[in-house]
C-alpha cells in the first residue's frame, strides 16, 4: 500500500512472481517425487487435502460461526462428480489434446471443478432451509443432510452402490493427485478464503458471528451471506473430494460417515476456530497425528477422542483462537492484540 | 391390512424404544440446551451391561434347559443395567460436561461429540467390534391375533416402556427433585436463588435419562437379536431426532416422537424400500426444523436482543 506503482507493472510482477511460484511448486513436485518414500509423500498428499477441508470449513464454522458437523456429505458430492465426470471426460479431452500429461491435467482440473460447482450447488440446496437454524439446530440438520446424501450414494447404482465407484477400468481411478496439483490447489483455496475473509464480505461474516441480531440490524444481508459463506466453504470441500477420490483410486459411500465430519471439526478445533492459519496447522496435524498413531492400531481412535475431549477442556479456543499466525504475528507480538 | 398392522406393531414397539432414549436427550436439552451425542453410546453401554449380565446369571443355561428365565432375574437384569448405565451418565457429566458448562454453546457440542466418539472406540475394544446376539432374557412366545403376528417380546416392550414413562412423569410432576428439575429449565439462575441445588438436580437429570436409555438398549438388544458398539450411533441420533420432532425439552412430546420416528420407519421400510429406513428420519428431521423448529409439542422461544 505505500508506494502509488502504475496498474501494469504490478500486474506483470504479480504475473511473474506467480509464474515463478507455480515452477517452484513443480519443482519441489518432482523432488518429493524423486526423494522421498511413498509413505511420508501420501502423509504429505492427506496433509494437503485436509488442510483444504479445514480451511474451507473454518469460514461457516469458524469465521461465520455457523456450526456444520455434516461436511463430509459437500465431500462426497465433490469426490464422486470429480470421479464419475473424470472418468467420462477422458476420453474426449485425449482425443482433442492428445494422451499425456496435458491432458490429465486438463481432464483432472476440470473434474474438480465439477465437484466443486456441484457440491457447492448442493450446498446452496442444503443451506436455504438449514441456515434459518442457528446453532446447535443448524449443526444437527447439517448431520441429517450429510447422512441422507451418503444414503442417496449408497443406493445410487449407477455410482456402484454401497461397493462404491472407481470407473470403469480395474486398477481404479486414474491417480492424478500428485504433490503438484495438490498443493495447488491448496494455495488457490487458502488465498481465496484469506481474501474472503479480510473483504469487507469477511468483515460482516464475523459481524454475523458476533452479534446475528445487530448485524442485521446494520442492515447485513445476513441470510445472503450465509449462504454464500456455506455454498463457498462446500465447494471447496468438494475440490478435497475430488483431490481425495484421485488419491484413493475409488470412494465407497462409507469414506463419507459422519466420522469424517468429526475429522474436519477436530482440525479446525485444534488449530483454533476462526484462523485461516489455524485451520492450516490442524489439517497437517490431524494427517500426522493419525498417521503416527497407526502402529497404537485399535487405541488410535479412542487416543484421538480422548484429545478432542481434553482440548475442549483445557484450551477450548484451541492452538491460536482467532489470531492469525503471519509475520504480523511476530512484528506485533509484543502488543496484547484485541482480535476482531 | 394384516401386513399393514403389522407394520403398525413393529412401528410402535421400534418407536418405543425411540422414546426412552429419547426422553434423556429431552430431559438434558431442557436444562443445559446440551445435545448429549453421548446419550446413544450410554444406550449401548445400558445394552452391553444387560448382556454381560444376563450371561453371568446363566442364561445359557435356563436356554439349554428349556426353561424360560426367570422373570425375577430379568428385572434384576434390567435394573442393574439401568443403574450402571445412571452412573456412567452422572460420570460424564461430571467429568467432561460440568467444566465447560458456563462456556459457549459450541464448546460442550463439541465435547459431547468427543465423548461420544471416545465411548464407541471404547467399546470397540472392551466388547470387539463383532455383532452379539443377545441373551434371551425373555424366551419368545408368537401368537396370532386376526394374521397379525406379536410376540411377548413387543408386548413387553410396550409394557416397560410405558411403566417407564407413567413413572417418569409421576417423577417429574410429583417429586421434589422433579419439580426442581422443571425449575432449572426454566430459569437456572432463578432456581439456584430459591435454592436449589443445581449440580445435584442436573445430576439427578442424567441419571434418570441414562438408566431410561438402558433399559431402551435391553429392549432394542431383544428385539433386534444382535448388538455391536456402534448401536448407539443411528439409533442415538433417531431418538434425537425424535426429541426434536416432538418439541425439545418436552417430556411428552419426546414420547410422541418416538413413536411417530418408529412408524414412519417401519412403514417406509414395508412400503417404499428398506434403504430408505435410515433415510426418511433425516428428512423428517430436516422438514420438521425448517417448517416448525420448535416440534409439535413445544413453545416458540422469541430471541431477544
Amino acid at each position: 500500500m505505500s508506494a502509488p506503482a502504475p496498474r501494469k507493472p504490478r500486474w506483470a510482477l504479480r504475473a511473474a512472481v506467480a509464474a515463478a511460484g507455480v515452477a517452484a511448486l513443480y519443482a519441489a513436485g518432482l523432488g518429493v517425487q524423486a526423494g522421498l518414500i511413498d509413505y511420508v509423500q501420501r502423509i504429505l498428499l492427506i496433509s494437503g487435502i485436509n488442510v483444504i477441508l479445514a480451511v474451507g470449513l473454518n469460514l461457516i464454522n469458524g469465521t461465520t460461526g455457523q456450526f456444520s458437523i455434516g461436511h463430509a456429505g459437500f465431500m462426497a458430492v465433490g469426490a464422486y462428480t470429480a470421479a464419475f465426470v473424470g472418468v467420462h471426460l477422458a476420453p474426449h479431452v485425449a482425443a482433442a489434446l492428445g494422451a499425456g500429461g496435458v491432458a490429465d491435467a486438463v481432464t483432472f482440473n476440470l473434474a474438480l471443478l465439477a465437484g466443486a460447482a456441484l457440491a457447492g450447488l448442493t450446498g446452496v440446496l442444503v443451506g436455504l432451509p438449514s441456515l434459518r437454524l442457528k446453532g446447535d439446530y443448524l449443526a444437527i440438520v447439517t448431520l441429517g443432510f450429510g447422512e441422507i446424501i451418503r444414503i442417496l450414494f449408497n443406493n445410487a447404482q449407477f455410482l456402484g452402490g454401497a461397493t462404491g465407484y472407481s470407473g470403469a477400468s480395474a486398477a481404479g481411478l486414474p491417480p492424478y493427485t500428485t504433490f503438484f496439483w495438490v498443493f495447488f490447489w491448496v494455495i488457490a483455496v487458502v488465498t481465496l478464503i484469506k481474501n474472503v475473509t479480510f473483504s469487507q464480505t469477511g468483515r460482516s461474516l464475523i459481524a454475523i458471528r458476533e452479534d446475528e441480531v445487530a448485524a442485521e440490524a446494520m442492515a447485513t444481508p445476513t441470510t445472503r451471506l450465509k449462504v454464500l459463506a456455506f455454498t463457498l466453504s462446500a465447494a471447496t470441500a468438494g475440490i478435497a473430494g475430488g483431490l481425495f477420490a484421485h488419491l484413493q483410486g475409488g470412494i465407497r459411500p462409507d469414506d463419507f460417515k459422519f466420522d469424517k465430519s468429526i475429522d474436519m471439526i477436530v482440525m479446525i478445533i485444534v488449530g483454533g476456530l476462526g484462523s485461516i492459519s489455524g485451520a492450516v496447522i490442524g489439517g497437517v496435524f490431524v494427517a500426522v497425528s493419525l498417521e503416527l498413531m497407526r502402529d497404537l492400531q485399535q487405541y488410535r481412535l479412542v487416543l484421538y477422542a480422548l484429545l478432542l475431549v481434553v482440548i475442549m477442556l483445557v484450551r477450548p479456543a484451541g492452538l491460536l483462537g482467532q489470531r492469525e499466525l503471519g509475520l504480523e504475528w511476530f512484528k506485533r507480538r509484543r502488543r496484547p492484540t484485541e482480535s476482531a | 391390512m394384516s401386513e399393514f398392522f403389522q407394520q403398525i406393531i413393529n412401528g410402535l414397539s421400534l418407536g418405543s424404544i425411540y422414546a426412552l432414549i429419547a426422553l434423556g436427550y429431552t430431559m438434558v436439552y431442557g436444562i443445559l440446551k446440551l445435545i448429549n451425542f453421548a446419550h446413544g453410546e450410554v444406550f449401548m453401554v445400558g445394552a452391553y451391561s444387560g448382556y454381560y449380565l444376563a450371561t453371568s446369571l446363566g442364561v445359557e443355561r435356563y436356554a439349554q434347559s428349556g426353561a424360560s428365565f426367570p422373570l425375577l432375574l430379568a428385572l434384576l437384569v434390567l435394573g442393574l443395567s439401568m443403574a450402571i448405565a445412571a452412573a456412567l451418565g452422572v460420570t460424564i457429566e461430571a467429568l467432561a460436561y460440568r467444566p465447560v458448562r458456563k462456556a459457549p454453546r459450541l464448546t460442550p457440542l463439541i465435547t459431547a461429540i468427543g465423548v461420544s466418539l471416545f465411548l464407541q472406540n471404547a467399546g470397540m475394544l472392551l466388547f470387539t467390534p463383532d455383532p452379539r446376539p443377545y441373551p434371551p432374557i425373555l424366551r419368545e412366545l408368537r401368537f396370532e391375533v386376526g394374521g397379525v403376528i406379536v410376540t411377548n417380546i413387543k408386548l413387553a416392550i410396550f409394557v416397560v416402556a410405558i411403566l417407564l414413562m407413567v413413572g417418569l412423569q409421576l417423577f417429574v410432576q410429583r417429586t421434589w427433585t422433579g419439580r426442581a428439575m422443571r425449575a432449572l429449565s426454566l430459569n437456572m439462575d432463578a432456581a439456584r436463588l430459591m435454592g436449589i441445588d443445581v449440580n445435584a438436580t442436573i445430576r439427578a437429570t442424567f441419571a434418570v435419562g441414562s438408566s431410561l436409555a438402558a433399559a431402551g438398549g435391553i429392549l432394542f438388544g431383544l428385539d433386534q437379536i444382535t448388538i455391536t458398539p456402534l448401536m448407539g450411533v443411528l439409533t442415538g441420533m433417531k431418538a434425537f431426532v425424535a426429541a426434536v420432532l416432538g418439541g425439545i425439552g418436552n417430556i411428552p412430546g419426546a414420547v410422541v416422537g418416538g413413536l411417530l420416528i418408529g412408524l414412519a420407519e417401519q412403514l417406509t421400510a414395508g412400503y417404499l424400500s428398506p434403504d430408505y429406513r435410515d433415510a426418511i428420519t433425516f428428512l423428517i428431521l430436516v422438514v420438521i426444523l425448517v417448517l416448525k423448529p420448535e416440534g409439535l409439542l413445544g413453545v416458540v422461544r422469541q430471541e431477544k436482543v
